[in-house]
């Protein structure tokens, strides 16, 4: 985060000066937006930086204790600068929110300088060793070339000039949700991993009489539990990708001038980053569950993968806030084709096929399931549409109509999600098997269609509700859904070892290549320090006492 | 607590709350004297000054949280026993406690003599013979042993009949000869095993006179009375660190030839005679009591520590403020934030729900009990299937419900001082404790297959299935409370229909029985979910219409309010089911949308006295953001500052390795 708002947000002159101090570490920094009080709502945050012509400074201050900054990774102890983003004063007059580089430690001595107040927030879920921290300021000066003017300037006599438009900024937030993206395949793909190979080698009950346990794998519950998070590991991995690319594409763009897919780049990088976070979350529980009693174990490693990727859904934007902003974009697509404007962008061109109510005449295949989620997102973007209307219409403002609304909007930008994904994840499977084995491709196109199924099951009533499905058509997807279980069965473990991830990158007793399941969960237990003794000293300090005690 | 302390926007939520605090607080806990007797055990047990920690918790060692937890465990067992009356009977002891959470304010993360009193005393009341109990029984409730209650193994957990550890009668001696074959033979689990108890009832493979004799229960001394050693022939030690319950002392356990007398083996239903010979038990289903006892306990547990979650998630919404609704006006209240009120009021009716559910479940258990004892065996196999099915349903919904509370409160909610990971560290093991969850749903499912069998042929079915016989179709749709429940009975009926269908063409295809049932096991399963969603729903609603009618209007009104958003909310959460299996239309499904987003609006100025009823101390709920003045940032401000690395402005580790690096790149 340092190096890239360095990267972002910098001019050319200030770009020389600390570039390389951070590069070479001289420079060890942070990031801190995020206030005690205040999130996702930056135009909220507290801490001001006044300017003083007189010695042109800025005057950094912290108000209140809801002012204070709190988050940062690595602000507790390790970092010596910080860039902070302030509410800019100059000239008696607020212009918004505006990012300084501070230094907040002495460079030989590390301790805090007088007027920085830091420390580390505490113990949390996950993120045990990441040194998050606070940060306060008590009339702090820096001087004014500490301010990063790339976008915005102040002059020395405190002049503010507001040289380029921060839209321009989006950039950095989207490359650091492409991440997440990417990320919380990879957490979900390696808790799949554990969970598939324990499943191979654990044995459980014995349906028939007479014949040894089978593999808990061979169970088609288990298998529901676990196969739809390989697929899923592969759909998000895959759609991280292309959004990469989408904003490249973008980006190029930008720098010619040219900003109009700015506002779809933003919606899909939001909505993204909240379904994928949201599925990653639930299906990697799913796996350590599957998992039963062991995956409670800390040397799963399944409840750190959790931790990690939860976080996730809560920070750099708070899910349903992204979801909701996803939903702002596609309510006003949708206002520009009640218009009869035809001229959208190209991931929301498909709802122009459902601008007219019309059931969607289903069909049982991949691609009939696409379009399906199609007629499914169109009609619950229409139908959130129609309930803000009918609140404005009954006299509410435009804000409150909104938050009537807001349950269905946040539906409606997931069903959109769902579109995009299935698409992408689709189209390009499909086109990777011209250069993959038959094989090869045939086990992808299988994950392809379990996820499509999946979750065409999953959102049944939504179906229902748009598409002319029928009940044999269900019944056809539940048996499909078996059989694409049982095609899958013999592949499963091929496909986590596909994933090719190293013992030491999954860090689990139950998932490791060589399936010493038992071994290793003992081994990792006589680690504990309890077990260097065989007796704790609190029996002869307490459970002793207690029990002579009693006698007398 | 100072009134004038109390953060403002708390203070006006509390302001306009429209019912009775009190009289809801007196509903929750069964009466006035229930409360009152609460309370006063909270005052007493919080008045002991040693049981509280000095240090927090998370930052002691893992050997340090364990001897903290011992010391306190005695301590709090010395305190507890003072308040108890001797004379009640346990029935009772355990119905008016049922809302009684001080154990959290003392053990954050579980006791380490839990299982003591939670398995090993039950497991003697209900498995050892009459003279046995007389003597193990005193013992175990003096606490002049420890005890803890030994039957998963690091291989094997649900299925019973695979477990590997051997106790093999010697004529010879008359002696048992406990083993453990093979490293997944291993006892692995049991809380208080590693450290802490001295005595086990350990379930293992009996053999006799060169037979197998399935598994039985044996009382194993395992630690020596005076010394606390390992006795020779037992190998004991710690599991390990766990997503939660690391102050428990999970333990494993192993044996290598270790000789008990015969006498050990618990005798209530099956025998074994000196010579070795082996008589069956009368009835082996007796010994289902124990299970649907603990998962009675599971239900109740369930329903609290989800009114804890949505608690703290609900005072700190009313504190934090975010965005703008509208431009000119201050930041809201994010309570005031419709998605906001969707995540979190569903958390307060299905707290309501489990814990009516839990009563009525336990009155239900009471009286097959008592039949029981009476040889009267005909309605256990409900009970059973019942207390499997709310058990999984409980469970798979608070630890939803507790997630989705801590992730409304946004990344605060991730820190520990919130109390929320750690809630949801305790609630998750659920699932996959005391029967895991699918395989549960599965047995449901083997009931409700044989109910639909039997309707077939005409037989009578037992009440809670006996909707499964009303073959009348819904004509029209009916929104109401009633009408929902009616058409939850549909959609299991109908999900049970099509899994048995499936289950039969199988067959007919010439799968096995078990294979079929394997292949149908996903179709089941949703059955077996269906089923149990009919019965909450409709256990909610006749319990709160039995139970309310002597309240205050105000109140009534709220908790109906409650109980109508819990049935739109699954109604609207299984829409697919109820477009296939009843005649629901698009126009209805926009009417429940309505009026569910209605009922949010008229529970918002009732959510803080709603979670204010329940009534936990600010030392139960343990939480920063959940305090009843609602001074989250100072709190969280404070916790931080406990945090040790806080007690230096410089860590040692900048001199050890940053400065060398950072000078070794000028």
């Amino acid at each position: 985060m340092f190096i890239a708002t360095i990267w972002g947000l910098m001019n050319d002159e200030q770009k020389a000066e600390w570039l390389p101090k951070a590069m070479e570490m001289k420079a060890i920094g942070t990031y801190a937006q995020t206030e005690l009080g205040h999130g996702t709502f930056l135009r909220g945050l507290e801490t001001t930086a006044t300017y003083d012509p007189e010695t042109e400074e800025f005057i950094l201050n912290t108000p209140t204790l809801t002012a204070y900054k709190w988050w940062p990774g690595g602000l507790g102890h390790t970092v010596n600068h910080c860039i902070v983003v302030a509410q800019l004063y100059t000239q008696g007059k607020c212009h918004g929110i505006q990012p300084f580089i501070v230094q907040i430690r002495d460079l030989e001595t590390h301790m805090p300088l007088p007027g920085v107040h830091v420390g580390e927030i505490g113990p949390k879920m996950g993120f045990q060793t990441a040194n998050n921290g606070f940060l306060g300021f008590k009339n702090f000066r820096i001087p004014r070339k500490n301010m990063l003017m790339r976008n915005s300037e102040v002059k020395k006599d405190g002049t503010f000039v507001r040289s380029r438009s921060d839209k321009l900024t989006y950039g950095t937030m989207v490359i650091v949700r492409v991440n997440i993206v990417n990320d919380a395949a990879m957490q979900l793909s390696a808790a799949a991993i554990i969970a598939v190979r324990y499943s191979a080698v654990r044995h459980q009950s014995q349906p028939k009489p007479n014949e040894p346990e089978p593999q808990i794998l061979d169970y088609v519950t288990q298998q529901r539990k676990l196969f739809i998070n390989i697929a899923t590991g592969h759909a998000l991995r895959i759609v991280g990708r292309w959004l990469w690319k989408t904003m490249l594409g973008v980006l190029q763009n930008i720098s010619e001038g040219n900003l109009e897919q700015l506002p779809e780049l933003h919606a899909l990088s939001c909505c993204l980053k909240a379904v994928c976070t949201q599925d990653c979350t639930a299906g990697i529980e799913q796996c350590r569950l599957a998992c039963g009693g062991h995956g409670y174990m800390k040397s799963s490693n399944l409840p750190l993968l959790y931790g990690l990727t939860t976080a996730a859904m809560t920070y750099e934007g708070e899910n349903t806030v992204l979801l909701l902003q996803t939903a702002r974009f596609l309510l006003k697509t949708w206002t520009q084709i009640l218009e009869g404007d035809t001229k959208l962008n190209p991931t929301v061109l498909y709802l122009l096929n459902f601008a007219k109510p019309t059931d969607y005449r289903w069909e049982n295949t991949n691609q009939g399931i696409i379009k399906g989620f199609q007629a499914v997102a169109a009609g619950k973007i229409k139908t959130a549409y129609d309930t803000a209307m009918k609140h404005v219409g009954a006299g509410k403002s435009q804000e409150e109509a909104w938050n009537l609304a807001s349950i269905q909007l946040v539906e409606a930008s997931e069903a959109h999600c769902r579109v995009i994904i299935c698409e992408v994840f689709s189209n390009e499977i499909q086109r990777a098997s011209n250069t993959l084995s038959p094989n090869l491709s045939r086990v992808l196109q299988q994950l392809v269609e379990l996820y499509l199924v999946h979750w065409a099951l999953e959102k049944k009533g939504d179906i229902l509700l748009y598409s002319t499905i029928s009940r044999d058509d269900i019944a056809a997807l539940r048996i499909r859904y078996e059989e694409l279980l049982a095609l899958i069965r013999p592949n499963a473990v091929g496909l986590a070892d596909g994933f090719d991830f190293r013992d030491e990158v999954l860090n689990s007793t139950l998932g490791a290549y060589d399936g010493r399941v038992y071994e290793r969960l003992m081994e990792e237990a006589l680690k504990s320090p309890l077990n260097a003794e065989p007796v704790n000293s609190s029996f002869h300090k307490y459970i002793k006492p207690f029990w002579e005690k009693a006698k007398l | 607590m100072s009134k004038t302390a109390v953060n403002k926007d708390l203070a006006s939520e509390r302001a306009k709350c429209e019912f009775n605090v009190e009289e809801l607080t007196n509903y929750l806990d069964g009466g006035r004297e229930n409360t009152a007797r609460r309370r006063r055990i909270e005052d007493k047990v919080l008045s002991v000054e040693e049981l509280k920690d000095v240090v927090p918790e998370e930052y002691l060692s893992h050997k340090e949280k364990y001897e903290n937890a011992i010391r306190k465990a005695i301590l709090f067992y010395k305190v507890q026993k003072n308040l108890e009356d001797p004379k009640q009977p346990e029935n009772e002891r355990i119905r008016i406690n049922y809302r009684n959470m001080i154990n959290s304010a003392i053990f954050k993360d579980n006791s380490p003599l839990a299982l003591h009193f939670v398995m090993f005393i039950p497991a003697i009341i209900g498995q050892a013979s009459d003279e046995q109990r007389d003597y193990w029984l005193k013992r175990a409730k003096n606490v002049e042993i420890i005890g803890t209650y030994a039957q998963t193994e690091l291989g094997h957990g649900t299925f019973i009949r695979g477990l590997e550890t051997t106790a093999t009668y010697d004529p010879a001696t008359e002696e048992f000869v406990l083993h453990s074959p093979t490293l997944t033979a291993y006892k692995w689990w049991p809380g208080g095993l590693a450290h802490t108890a001295n005595y086990c009832v350990v379930m293992a493979q009996l053999y006799t006179k060169g037979k197998s004799c399935g598994i039985q229960p044996f009382m194993v001394q395992i630690r020596d009375e005076e010394t606390h050693m390992p006795l020779p022939g037992i190998k004991l030690g710690e599991i390990g660190a766990k997503l939660g319950f690391n102050t428990v002392n999970n333990g494993f356990l192993g044996f290598d030839n270790h000789r008990i007398p015969r006498d050990r083996m618990l005798m209530k239903n099956a025998q074994v005679s000196k010579d070795g010979t082996f008589t069956a038990g009368a009835n082996s289903k007796l010994t289902y009591g124990t299970m649907v006892y603990v998962r009675v306990l599971i239900v109740n547990n369930m329903a609290n520590f989800l009114a804890k979650a949505v608690t703290i998630a609900v005072r700190y919404s009313a504190v934090r403020r975010q965005s703008k609704l509208k431009p000119e006006d201050p930041e809201p209240q994010i309570l005031d934030y419709v998605t906001q009120q969707h995540k979190l009021f569903i958390g307060i009716a299905t707290s309501h729900a489990y814990s009516r559910t839990a009563l009525w479940l336990w009155d239900h258990y009471a009286k097959v009990t008592s039949e029981l004892n009476a040889g009267k065996l005909d309605n256990l196999p409900e009970l059973h299937s019942l207390a499997c099915c709310l058990k999984v349903l409980s469970a798979t919904d608070a630890a939803v419900l507790v997630e989705r509370s801590r992730l409304a409160c946004g990344g605060h909610g991730y820190m520990l001082s919130s109390n929320l990971p750690q809630t949801y560290g305790l609630v998750t093991p659920a699932s996959t404790y005391e029967g895991e969850n699918t395989v549960l749903l599965l047995q449901v499912a083997r009931s409700l297959v044989k109910a639909w069998q039997q309707m077939l042929k005409g037989k009578p079915l037992t009440p809670s299935m006996s909707y499964l016989a009303d073959q009348n179709r819904i004509d029209r749709w009916d929104g109401s409370v009633n009408g929902i429940i009616r058409a939850f009975q549909k959609v299991a009926r109908g999900k049970i229909a099509w899994s048995v269908t499936c289950f039969e063409k199988y067959q007919k295809e010439g799968l096995s029985y078990e294979d079929a049932w394997n292949k149908a096991s996903v179709q089941l399963t949703a059955a077996a979910e269906s089923h149990g969603r009919a019965i909450v729903v409709q256990v909610f609603k006749a319990e709160t219409d039995r139970t309310t009618s002597s309240l205050s209007l105000p109140l009534r009104k709220a908790l109906d309010q409650l109980v109508e958003l819990f049935t739109l909310y699954w109604a609207l959460e299984r829409l697919g089911d109820l477009l296939l299996y009843t005649p629901l239309s698009e126009g209805d499904i926009r009417d429940m949308q309505t009026r569910y987003e209605e009922l949010l609006e008229k529970i918002r100025p009732n959510a803080v006295g709603l979670v204010d009823a329940f009534d936990f101390r600010d030392e139960i709920l343990n939480s920063a953001l959940g305090a009843y003045d609602g001074r989250v940032y100072e709190r969280l401000m404070e916790e931080a500052l406990k945090s040790p690395l806080n007690a230096e402005p410089v860590n040692s580790s900048f001199h050890k390795y940053l400065k060398p690096f950072m000078r070794g790149k000028l």
